[in-house]
Order: structure tokens, then sequence, then C-alpha cells
């Protein structure tokens, strides 16, 4: 059903993704999909990286890993965003077009009352992608 | 080298920048916690005692307003006439140092890596400098101040026991329009060409070359790290950021409320809306609404956007005038401007032995001190919007094309409110009230309603360009240096700062807090010739090419 599957990952803070990378694991398993981790990273040095290369090197260590660890294809695709507090969502929107990606599996937090004002990422991607979406509660 | 495919988006292979090894890590010293529904990353202790010294300042000039003033505007008095040839001298040394990066060859460096790619376009990066930068001040000195240097230099020069009394630059031009005309255009553009223009450019490079090239955190103090190596992340570190938090809240709140003001008098004067605190009240809520808009749309989304539409708007004003203003008048003027500017430029920068003390004091050594202020706040917006060019190209374009366009701004504004004086007898915008010069020069041109609507639109929109883009700076240094903290910390700084901005214009202190934020110029011009030191040392250590 699945061939694609979109898992969008925050590298600084990997603890809060572990239900969403069994989840991705096991789908990607039960349907023989490829998994496309990406990362949105910035152009000055975050706490995850110096630089967008040094960001890429260790995207791609984690979809390496993840990879070995459940037995699935993946690779890392490290996004740019120049401010992305702001427009993370709009870059995860694009790359699933632009990656052809038919399923989209990621961590979102517990719904509170900011979300009617900002919607969480998770919440604004399911709204938006033309994909399926699958928000997994931390 | 990460493989090509695996990394899209990216605009790599960056090649090879010289990273400084060191065991801090970006967020570190920071706080993430949630209050209430809202998430937050600050920076550990820079965040807290920035916003509680800005609260502890405000709180003392509205408790005690007379005092704080004299104290205050003494500091500022004691500083610009003291330490005159000290600011002088930095300028014109921040100048050669910049002319000298466009030459060598370390200007081939490029911010990013070897490889790294521009995140903008020309247009849109220039836009977002400009914008930033000056925008504001164009509106308001466009036409008063060829004006006012026109005006003093016609009067001739007056002492009192060998003193210089009156306020005109050099030798003046008593009596000799010609010369006069000449000399209050490159008196000036002197203040709005290469020396602001210079101070910016440095600050910007050298937190640009830190931060892309030596990934070091996007913070003021990164550039310390050459003298105080892993000391800056520690006290000398959390000082420095302070100081540039609090000059550039400040700078923005009391530009605002100044900038209220005058927006007020132009609506006044348009439509008969009445003047007063009220009224200034409800613009500056309104700009900081727009702002806040546009920050939480984000650096793409809001900053980018409105600077674009400014810089559009201020082209089609400029070109409008130009037009059914003496147009060829205007072209000539232009050139004469310029040539009359590299005539005068180093008697106007001479640092020791000037006469005309009003004008090297009063006007010069303020102007310096103003720009270097709020220096850490536009170098820093600059910076952030520069990776990938090279230092060549980064300081042709923040320092040479700027001037560029500040002449031709200067001489057709100034130029035509000359002419109109000369030519027509016509003495209305002489005459008015700083804020309403530029509205009195545009009167006799054509659909003066519409134009001078426009005039204040630009007003307005260039308040919050640079309202948006100060918080955005102000919540990056509070974050530790880090650009994706959550929203909420910038709109908590937007409206801090129009919430500080409102205080002081009920209160009383806004131009106490003024002349302070002038006076932190003396510190960071300290923190300029360091930087210059810092640039040097760490451009001898990348790549070229």
């Amino acid at each position: 059903m699945f061939k694609k599957i979109m898992a969008p990952v925050d590298l600084a803070h990997k603890d809060r993704l572990e239900k969403a990378l069994q989840c991705t694991a096991d789908l990607a398993k039960h349907y023989g999909a490829e998994v496309v981790f990406v990362g949105v990273t910035t152009s000055t040095p975050s706490s995850v990286a110096h630089s967008p290369e040094e960001y890429g090197e260790k995207l791609d260590a984690f979809a390496n890993e993840q990879s070995q660890a459940h037995g699935f294809t993946a690779l890392g695709k490290a996004l740019l965003s120049h401010d992305p507090s702001s427009d993370v969502d709009d870059v995860l929107l694009k790359a699933t077009a632009d990656n052809n990606v038919d399923l989209v599996v990621m961590a979102s937090h517990l719904p509170n009352v900011m979300d009617y004002v900002w919607p969480s990422n998770g919440g604004k991607i399911a709204e938006h992608a033309k994909c399926s979406v699958m928000v997994v509660r931390t | 080298m990460a493989d090509e495919t695996a990394n899209q988006g990216i605009p790599e292979p960056d090649g090879r920048a010289h990273i400084i090894q060191t065991d801090y890590q970006i967020g570190q010293d920071n706080i993430e916690t949630k209050i209430g529904p809202f998430g937050l990353d600050i920076h550990n202790p820079v965040f807290l005692i920035s916003g509680l010294a800005i609260m502890a300042f405000v709180f003392y000039t509205l408790a005690l307003p007379e005092q704080a003033s004299t104290v205050f505007s003494s500091m500022f008095d004691f500083t610009t006439k003291t330490f005159d040839w000290f600011f002088l001298s930095a300028g014109n040394l921040v100048v050669i140092f910049a002319l000298l990066l466009i030459v060598l060859p370390v200007g081939k460096v490029r911010l990013g890596g070897a490889e790294a790619v521009p995140d903008y376009s020309y247009a849109g990066w220039f836009a977002m400098l400009f914008a930033a930068g000056m925008g504001i001040g164009l509106m308001f000195y466009g036409v008063s101040e060829p004006m006012s240097h026109f005006s003093s230099s016609m009067g001739g020069t007056a002492s009192e026991n060998g003193v210089r009394t009156d306020w005109a630059p050099l030798g003046a031009a008593a009596g000799d329009q010609e010369a006069a005309i000449r000399l209050g255009m490159a008196a000036t553009i002197y203040h709005w060409a290469l020396h602001p223009w210079a101070v910016y450019a440095t600050v910007a490079l050298a937190l640009a070359l830190f931060s892309f090239n030596k990934g070091l955190p996007l913070t003021i103090r990164s550039a310390f790290y050459p003298i105080l190596g892993d000391r800056v992340w520690g006290w000398p570190g959390h000082i420095i950021d302070v100081i540039a938090v609090f000059a550039t809240l400040f700078g923005l709140a009391t530009s605002l409320g100044f900038g209220a003001t005058q927006a007020n008098g132009g609506l006044n004067e348009l439509f008969g809306i009445p003047k007063g605190t009220t009224t200034e009240v409800i613009l500056i809520t309104g700009i900081t609404a727009v702002a806040l808009i546009s920050v939480v749309r984000g650096l793409d989304g809001g900053v980018k956007v409105l600077s674009e539409i400014n810089m559009g708007l201020a082209g089609i004003l400029a070109l409008f005038v130009l037009i059914t203003g003496p147009t060829m008048f205007l072209l000539s003027f232009f050139w004469d401007s310029l040539v009359s500017y590299a005539q005068n430029l180093i008697p106007l920068s001479m640092p020791f032995g000037r006469e005309d003390v009003n004008y090297s004091q009063g006007w010069t050594s303020f102007y310096w001190a103003w720009w270097i202020s709020w220096s850490p706040f536009v170098g820093m917006f600059i910076a952030r919007v520069s990776r990938g060019r090279t230092v060549r190209e980064f300081i042709t374009c923040v320092l040479i094309i700027p001037t560029l366009v500040c002449v031709f701004w200067m001489s057709i504004f100034g130029g035509t409110a000359i002419h109109q004086v000369v030519n027509d007898g016509y003495t209305a915008a002489q005459d008015a009230a700083l804020e309403l010069q530029l509205f009195k020069m545009l009167d006799p041109l054509p659909i003066a309603a519409v134009t001078s609507f426009i005039g204040i639109v630009l007003v307005i929109v260039f308040f919050v360009t640079s309202s948006d883009s100060g918080s955005l700076v102000i919540d990056t240094i509070t974050a530790g240096g880090k650009v994706d903290a959550p929203v909420p910390q910038r709109v908590f700084w937007c409206i801090f700062e129009g919430a500080v901005a409102i205080a002081l214009l009920i209160g009383g202190g806004l131009a106490s807090l003024q002349s302070m934020v002038i006076s932190t110029g003396l510190l960071f011009t300290c923190v300029l010739l360091i930087m210059c030191f810092a640039i040097w040392k760490g451009l001898h250590s990348e790549p070229r090419g």
C-alpha cells in the first residue's frame, strides 16, 4: 500500500522520537517501503551541527543506523530552512511533494490550548499534505 | 563530503572551512522548558539579565525622570564631546579596513566555506540589509539634513572667545550659494555613506565569519573568541551579549517612540488627525501588531516580504520626485554631490584640530555613536542573511552600493528642496519642523496627497522592518545563538519592545534613554576595533577561492 515513507526527525531531540521511529520501522517492514528520514536545519551553526554539510552527514548516519537496526532501506535528506521556527511546516510539505512519498510518520506533542492559535507541525502537515499522514503522540 | 543525492535542498558541497574546535556546544547553557502552553528555549543567564535590566532602567526613568534625564544627557554630552576624536578615528579606521578587504587576497574567502551558495538573491538580500540599516533615517533626514547644512554654511562662521559657535561644517561658505550647496551635500553624505556602512559591514562580517566559517553560535560574543578563547562562554561573553540586547531593545524602543511622534505629525498635516499621546500609542500598537505578524511569519514570509515592498515603494517615491522635480538639475546634482563628497571627505573626517566643533561634535560624533550603537543589531541581521557571499562581494554590497544609494537619495530629496529654495523662492520645507520637511517638499509637486501618503506608509513600514528584524536578533542573542527557538519567544520580545516604547512615551524618558543608548556607542567602538582584529585573524586561516 505504501512504497515510500517520509519520517521527519529532529536530531536535537532524538529522545522524543522513540515511538514514532518504532512505528516507522514497523510500517516500513510491513509494506516493504523505503524510508526517507528528513531533518530541517539552518545555515547558522546549531546544537546539532556546525554547518549544513555536517548536519547532512549526521542525518545520513542516523538513517543508516535506523536501517541497520530495523532492516529496511533508508536514506537521509537534510532540508535547509532560513527560519525553521516559522517555516518548518512549509519546508516539510514541499519535501513530501518533492520526494513523492505516500506516507508521512511523524511525532507530535500532546495538543494544548496553543494549538488553536498555532497548530502543531504534525497537525499542519496532516491538514495540508496530499499523502497519508500518521501523527504519533509522544 | 556527504553523498550529494542524499542532501537535496542543502547548498552543498560546502567545501572546507576552518571550524574552530571548542568543547562548547550551542545551546548547552540554555534552559528548555514550558510555561503553560508556551515552549521556551532561552540562554541562561543572558535572557533573564537582559529582561530584568531593561525593566529596571525603564522603572528608573519613569520613577525619577528628572534625575535620569540629567544623568543620561550629561553622560551623552561627555561622551560625544570628549571622545569625538576617538569616534572619528575609529570610523576612519573601519572605512580603510573595509576598503582594504575588497582589494586584498583575503577578499576571496567565502562566508560559509569555499563552495557555499548564497541563500538569498541580490535583490532580497539588499532590500533586507537596507531596510534594517537606515531606511527610516533616510525618510527623516533626506530633506532636513542637506537643508540644515546648506543653511548653516550660507550663514558663515561666528565665534566667541576663539571658539566657533556656528553649526556650519568646515570653514562654511558665507554668502556663496553655490559653494554652500556643495558643502552642505558633502557634509550630509559624509554621515550616511562610507562610514556608517563600513561600521555595519565590519560587525556583520565578524559575526558571519565566526558563525558560518568557524562554527561558533550566531551571537556577538563569538567575535571575541580569538581574544578571549573559551572564556567567551562565561561571564565576559554574557556581559557582551546583554549589552548588545540592551542597546538593540532601547535603540528600537526609543526610535519607535520618536517615530510615532513624527508619523503623528505627518498624519496631522495630511488628514488633520489630532496630535497627542493617544494617537501615538495607537500608532505604536499598530506598528507592533504588524511587526508581530511579520516575526511570526518569519524571515522569508515576513521580514523579507516587507523589506522588499518598502524598498519598492521607496524606489517609486524617489523616481517620482526625480521625474516630477527638476530632473536635469537633479541628475547633475547627483554627480556634483558625489564629487563634492570625495573632495571634502578628508577634511570632514579629520579627528584632530577641528574648528567646526559644533558640526564635528554635535553632528558627526553623535552620528558615529548612533551608528555604532546600532551596529550589533544591524550587523547581526546582515550576517544572518549573508551566507554564501565572498568577503569581497559582501563588502562591496554592504559598503559601496548602499553608499551610492544614499548619495542618490540625498541628492534627490535634498536637491529638490534646495532647488525649491534657491530657484523658486519656496521656503516651506526649510521653515518646517524636522518631521514635516519631507511633506512640505512634496507639496508643490504633483499629486502631493498621494506621495505624502506614501511617505507616511514608508515611515511606518520602515519602523515595522526595524522592529521585526530587531526582535529576531534579540531572540537569537537571548537564545544563545539558536535561530530556531520557539516562536513565543520572539513574540515576547516584539511586544516587550512596543510596551517599553509606550511606557516611556507616556511617562517621559524617551530622550534620556536614547542618550544612554548612544553613550553605549563608546563601548561598542572598542568592540568594533577588536572585531577588525578578529576578522583579520579569522580570515587568514580560511581557504581562498
